[in-house]
C-alpha cells in the first residue's frame, strides 16, 4: 500500500516521501518499514510501541492511535510530523 | 593513525560543530553541522582508539538514536539497537528513552565497551563501539521502586537526567553516576547494585539535613590517573571525596563569599589531582544560572580546594549573561592544559595556559550543550 512519510525521516528513505510497504496491521506495516529503511520505526515508535508524541498516523485521513490497528491492502498510510512549534 | 590534531567537539541544540587545531593550538578551523537541527547532547571520541566518536542525537518530532563515525563525521552510521528500556509487562507502567543525554567510554581494560546515560533516568551499556545498546538491569530493572528516581515529569525542564558517568581508571567495575535529581550512586560490580553516596553533601531543598538520596549532583568527575579522588559540582556547592572516606567535604565554602560556589560544569587537571576549575553560575533567589552580576569567570583551585583564584582575562568584563552547560566545559590534556568551554549564547572560548588567559574561538552556534576535546588524527 501507498504509505507517505514526513520530512524528518527522510534521510532512511534516500529522500523519498512516498513509498510501497505492506502489513495486516499498522504494527506488521512498520515492520515491512523497518526491514526496507532499517533504524526508521525506532524514531517513530518507542520501545513500549506507542506512537512518539510528536508523530500522527492516519489512515484513509482517519487517525490512528495503536498499532494494532487492521489495515487493508487499499488502504492509504499518512505518517506526519505534527506541527509542534511556532 | 598518527595523534597529531586536536578536536573539539561541540555538541548543540541544532547539531554537532568540530573545531580542530594542530597541537600548537595557533591555527581553528571549523567541520560541521552534523545532524543540523537535531540536537546532540553529547559526543565524545574514544580515547582508546582515538577514532571511534559516538553522538547523542535527537530531533524534535524523532526518537533519541546514536550515531557513530570512524573518520570524524565524515560519515556516520547509527546505531543498529539505540538505548531504549525494556519493553514493559502487561501490568507495568512502560518507560521510553526521551534523549540520551551522557555518554562515557568504558575502562581501557574493556574496549568496545560505552555507558550511556539518559532521560527519563537510566542507564545502558554497548560492548561493540556503539552499535547495540542494552539496558543495565542492575539499575534500569528496579527503577519503578527505586525512591531515588525521578518519576513521571518531575525533575528538570528537559526531563530528569543521568549523567557523570565515571568509571574508576583503577577497577573496571567501580562505576560513579549522577542523578539530576537523586544523588551520587556507585556500584563495585559493574553496575548489578548500586548504593547512594551522598553524605555529607547538602540537599537545601529537602527536610532531611542528612538525606541519604534526593541531591542534586550537576557533575562529577573522578581523577583519570590519581587512585580514589572525586570532586563534585553540586546544585548545593563544590565538594571533594577522598575515597577509602565516604563523607564529602564542602570545598566550595572556600570560593569568595560574593561568588558563592554554585555552577554546573568541573574540570580536573589532567595530571595533578589538586587542581581543578569550575564556572560559577547565580544560583540565589530564583536561580538565574548566569554569571554573577554579568561577569563571566572560571575559578581554579590549586589545592584541591583550599584556596581558588579568578580566571577571567579576555572574558566579557560586564554584560556577560550565557550561561555554561555541565558538560559544556572540558580540558584538552596537553601540556599546559588547555580549556574550553561553550556557553547558551554559541561562544566557544578556550584558554591555552590552564586559564590565566581566554579567546574566543567561535560566535554565532546555536545554543552550546557539550564541549569534548580529542587528540587523534
Amino acid at each position: 500500500m501507498k504509505v507517505t512519510l514526513p520530512s524528518p525521516v527522510a534521510d532512511y528513505t534516500a529522500g523519498r516521501r512516498v513509498v510501497d510497504a505492506h502489513g495486516v496491521s499498522l504494527a506488521a506495516l512498520l515492520a515491512d518499514l523497518e526491514r526496507q529503511f532499517p533504524g526508521i520505526r525506532f524514531r517513530m515508535i518507542d520501545e513500549q510501541d506507542a506512537i512518539r508524541p510528536h508523530i500522527k498516523v492516519f489512515v484513509n485521513r482517519d487517525p490512528v492511535a495503536t498499532l494494532a490497528h487492521p489495515l487493508a491492502e487499499a488502504d492509504e498510510v499518512l505518517i506526519v510530523a505534527a506541527l509542534s512549534g511556532g | 593513525m598518527a595523534a597529531n590534531k586536536l578536536h573539539i567537539l561541540v555538541g548543540t541544540r541544532k547539531g554537532l560543530f568540530v573545531l580542530s587545531a594542530d597541537r600548537a593550538r595557533k591555527r581553528w578551523s571549523m567541520a560541521g553541522p552534523h545532524f543540523l537541527g537535531q540536537t546532540v547532547n553529547h559526543a565524545l571520541i574514544d580515547p582508546r582508539d582515538g577514532r571511534t566518536l559516538l553522538a547523542a542525537v535527537k530531533a524534535g518530532h524523532l526518537g533519541p538514536t546514536v550515531f557513530r563515525s570512524t573518520d570524524l563525521g565524515r560519515t556516520w552510521r547509527e546505531a543498529k539497537r539505540p538505548p531504549a528500556f525494556p519493553k514493559a509487562g502487561a501490568d507495568e507502567e512502560g518507560v521510553a528513552v526521551d534523549h540520551v543525554f551522557w555518554l562515557t567510554p568504558g575502562h581501557a581494560k574493556t574496549p568496545g565497551r560505552w555507558y550511556a546515560g539518559t532521560s527519563p533516568q537510566g542507564l545502558f551499556v554497548t560492548h561493540d563501539g556503539g552499535d547495540t545498546w542494552d539496558s543495565v538491569a542492575g539499575f534500569n530493572a528496579n527503577r519503578a521502586n527505586d525512591p531515588w528516581i525521578v518519576k513521571g515529569s518531575d525533575g528538570p525542564p528537559d526531563g530528569a537526567t543521568l549523567h557523570s558517568i565515571n568509571i574508576d581508571p583503577f577497577d573496571p567495575a567501580h562505576i560513579y553516576l549522577g542523578l539530576s535529581a537523586g544523588g551520587i550512586f556507585e556500584s563495585r560490580d559493574e553496575g548489578a547494585t548500586w548504593k547512594p553516596l551522598n553524605r555529607g553533601c547538602a540537599a537545601d531543598f529537602l527536610p532531611d539535613p542528612d538525606a541519604e538520596y534526593g541531591h542534586d549532583p550537576h557533575c562529577l568527575r573522578v581523577h583519570p590517573k590519581v587512585r580514589d579522588v572525586v570532586y563534585q559540582q553540586n546544585h548545593c556547592g563544590i565538594y571533594r571525596l577522598d575515597r577509602k572516606a565516604s563523607r564529602w567535604v564542602r570545598v566550595g565554602e572556600n570560593m569568595p563569599k560574593a561568588i558563592g560556589d554554585i555552577g554546573f560544569p568541573m574540570v580536573l587537571h589532567p595530571r595533578d589531582a589538586k587542581t581543578l576549575w569550575v564556572f560559577p553560575m547565580d544560583g540565589t533567589t530564583v536561580w538565574p544560572r548566569v554569571p554573577i552580576g554579568g561577569k563571566p569567570a572560571a575559578y581554579v583551585s590549586r589545592d584541591a580546594g583550599a584556596s581558588w583564584k579568578r580566571l577571567d582575562q579576555g572574558l566579557p568584563p560586564a554584560q556577560g549573561w550565557f550561561t555554561v552547560k555541565r558538560q559544556a566545559m572540558c580540558t584538552d590534556g596537553l601540556d599546559r592544559a588547555g580549556l574550553y568551554f561553550g556557553t547558551t549564547s554559541g561562544e566557544v572560548w578556550a584558554s591555552f595556559d590552564e586559564g590565566e588567559a581566554w579567546h574566543c574561538l567561535c560566535l554565532h552556534l546555536p545554543e552550546i550543550y557539550a564541549v569534548e576535546s580529542a587528540v587523534a588524527a
